[in-house]
């Protein structure tokens, strides 16, 4: 109860702070239009209609949540090294991945905001039309696919409490995900080797269930997979996290050097 | 049994080498910054921690809240050593440092308070009265529904306070806490810290400033160059100087090779420069019973030389002269 308690006072008052700045909540507000704008048009360009339109607004909106996970996750521990408070979040005595999680949390929610406004921008400005087969399903899918982009923010968070310069890794695998999780592109267009890595990262499936629900087929392997994943991700990370602090610990990396 | 014990406490920090440097297997650069550092600290007590720059007393600090893992020695807080059972110790104590950093500057002064209460456990119940008592013990009172970035430093380091109060811990490490704040808010902090104490609260405080380490403080060990070079209540410290007398100089511009000559001179123990606008004031103490004034001008031989006077030793001097003394 007091865990659970702990995750939703840290939860909103993480997205009190990130709703604090105009400037953080301008480009929350646009960074997701932009990305949309961008696939809309490209798919226009290329004659896409129907089914593939409305695939590309769901490619685009599942693109806005793992980027607002992605690159903030490991993003926001480096903010609280710079603040001085990551010390203070070893220093207390709850343990560190419950703390962590909230943080990852709210960026997934930011992350829901991002994918809910990418798909009413398709609809009223580009003309989509939303033919969702399976609604609740769909619904599912998305929320599946939100956690378990969280899950795996928090395993780079975790990360980043080790070392110094992992707030990089969210840049880094940003934009490649979009590609091999079939964000935009099927994954059967991509090269053999690539698939294993697809296939190991939740958002694939997270995508897949979201484009089986949209399409009216059973999405609920996909929504399995996406969830095993997200909490086998969450399972690596407090697995990992006493040793990463052990090892910040020893190699005094909770402060900035 | 102590509450804090320290015995042979030790820590080095290994500096990254970059790609190259590792392929060519040159070793990392070695920092010693805390070798073989001991003492007791007892329940009640008020125990400082006294030393320059880079001495290794946040170091020390940092390795008994469990922040920083000792390369060697023991170290236990409540019979809790500080590297098997790290949660115990965090249970129990709180930190608090000076400066600008460690509070969310977006949200209020109560936001902060509650987030941090959630972090230290404090239980739901407890939470509102507990905030409003500390608001009230640091004077936030009236302000708290103010975002931290409007705060001044002052008020800062009083919501630090606050916040390292909240899950009522039994020691209170204390990292030069009063750094950067005006003299007012720096005598509040003072007379916050004593009445902690005499709630029975132990308290471990670093500080720069000798008049606060002189006021508050039980006992005191000086720390220089990850070393303890003295111990003892500020009398006693003091008294380790007192037996000599020390010779401050108004001098407008003093030549290069000064300072040498002056501590090459017969009784002279420690000289310091202390600058004062357009001119320094050289601090010089000296052996009991020595005359150095008129050899100390003798060698200012050119240098314009303005008010000279002679005074008993201060805590300053005695920890001057400690951490000089090589």
């Amino acid at each position: 109860m007091s865990s659970a308690r702990l995750v939703l006072v840290i939860w909103a008052l993480q997205l009190k702070i990130r709703q604090r700045s105009a400037f953080d909540g301008l480009l929350s507000l646009l960074w997701p239009l932009a990305f949309a704008t961008s696939i809309f048009l490209m798919f226009r360009a290329g004659d896409a209609s129907g089914p593939a339109l409305l695939s590309a607004a769901v490619g685009a909106s599942v693109m806005g949540v793992w980027s607002a996970t992605s690159t903030t996750a490991a993003g926001s521990l480096q903010q609280e090294r710079r603040q001085g408070t990551l010390e203070l979040m070893v220093a207390a005595p709850r343990p560190f991945p419950l703390l962590i999680f909230p943080v990852t949390l709210s960026m997934a929610t930011i992350g829901g905001y991002s994918l809910i406004v990418t798909l009413l921008w398709g609809r009223f400005v580009f003309g989509i039309e939303l033919a969702i087969a399976r609604p609740v399903a769909f619904v599912l899918a998305v929320a599946a696919t939100v956690i378990a982009i969280g899950m795996l923010g928090f395993l780079i968070a975790v990360s980043s409490a080790r070392y110094r310069s992992a707030w990089a890794l969210g840049n880094l695998v940003e934009m490649p995900v979009w590609l091999i999780c079939g964000f935009l592109v099927p994954l059967s267009l991509l090269p053999d080797w690539v698939r294993p890595i697809s296939w190991a990262l939740a958002p694939t499936w997270g995508m897949a269930g979201i484009r089986a629900a949209a399409e009216g087929r059973s999405s609920v392997a996909d929504i399995a997979l996406c969830l095993a994943l997200g909490v086998a991700y969450a399972g690596i990370g407090a697995l990992i996290s006493r040793r990463l602090l052990d090892g910040a610990r020893r190699h005094a990396t909770l402060t900035l050097a | 049994m102590s509450v804090i014990e320290v015995s042979g406490l030790t820590r080095t920090f290994r500096s990254g080498r970059g790609l190259v440097s590792r392929v060519r297997g040159r070793p990392a650069k070695e920092v010693h910054a805390v070798r073989g550092v001991s003492f007791a600290v007892e329940r009640g007590e008020l125990f400082g921690l006294l030393g320059p720059n880079g001495a290794g007393k946040t170091t020390t600090i940092k390795m008994l809240i469990t922040l920083l893992l000792p390369t060697g020695g023991r170290a236990s807080v409540l019979g809790h050593d500080v590297v098997a059972h790290a949660r115990e110790v965090r249970r129990r104590v709180g930190y608090v440092f000076g400066g600008d950093r460690g509070l969310y500057d977006r949200l209020s002064g109560r936001d902060n308070l509650r987030y941090f209460a959630e972090l230290y456990a404090v239980p739901a119940r407890e939470q509102r009265t507990r905030i409003d008592e500390l608001l009230e013990l640091v004077g936030l009172t009236g302000r708290e529904q103010e975002r931290v970035e409007g705060y001044s430093r002052g008020m800062r380091q009083r919501l630090h306070i606050a916040r390292g109060l909240l899950h009522r811990p039994e020691v209170l490490f204390l990292d030069e806490p009063s750094i950067g704040i005006d003299p007012v808010g720096a005598r509040e902090l003072r007379s916050t810290v004593k009445a902690l104490v005499s709630g029975g609260t132990t308290v471990l405080l670093t500080t720069h400033y000798m008049f606060e380490a002189d006021e508050l403080c039980d006992r005191i060990a000086v720390i220089a160059g990850g070393r303890i070079v003295a111990s003892g209540t500020p009398a006693e410290l003091k008294q380790r100087v007192t037996s000599g007398s020390v010779v401050e100089v108004e001098v407008f511009g003093v030549s290069d090779g000064v300072l040498g000559r002056l501590h090459a001179l017969p009784g002279v123990r420690t000289v310091t420069v202390e600058e004062r606008g357009q001119a320094q004031l050289l601090i010089v103490g000296s052996d009991p019973g020595a005359e150095v004034t008129q050899p100390v001008l003798s060698c200012l031989d050119g240098a314009r030389v303005g008010r000279v006077f002679t005074r008993e030793p201060t805590l300053e001097d005695a920890y001057v002269e400690l951490v000089s003394t090589p």
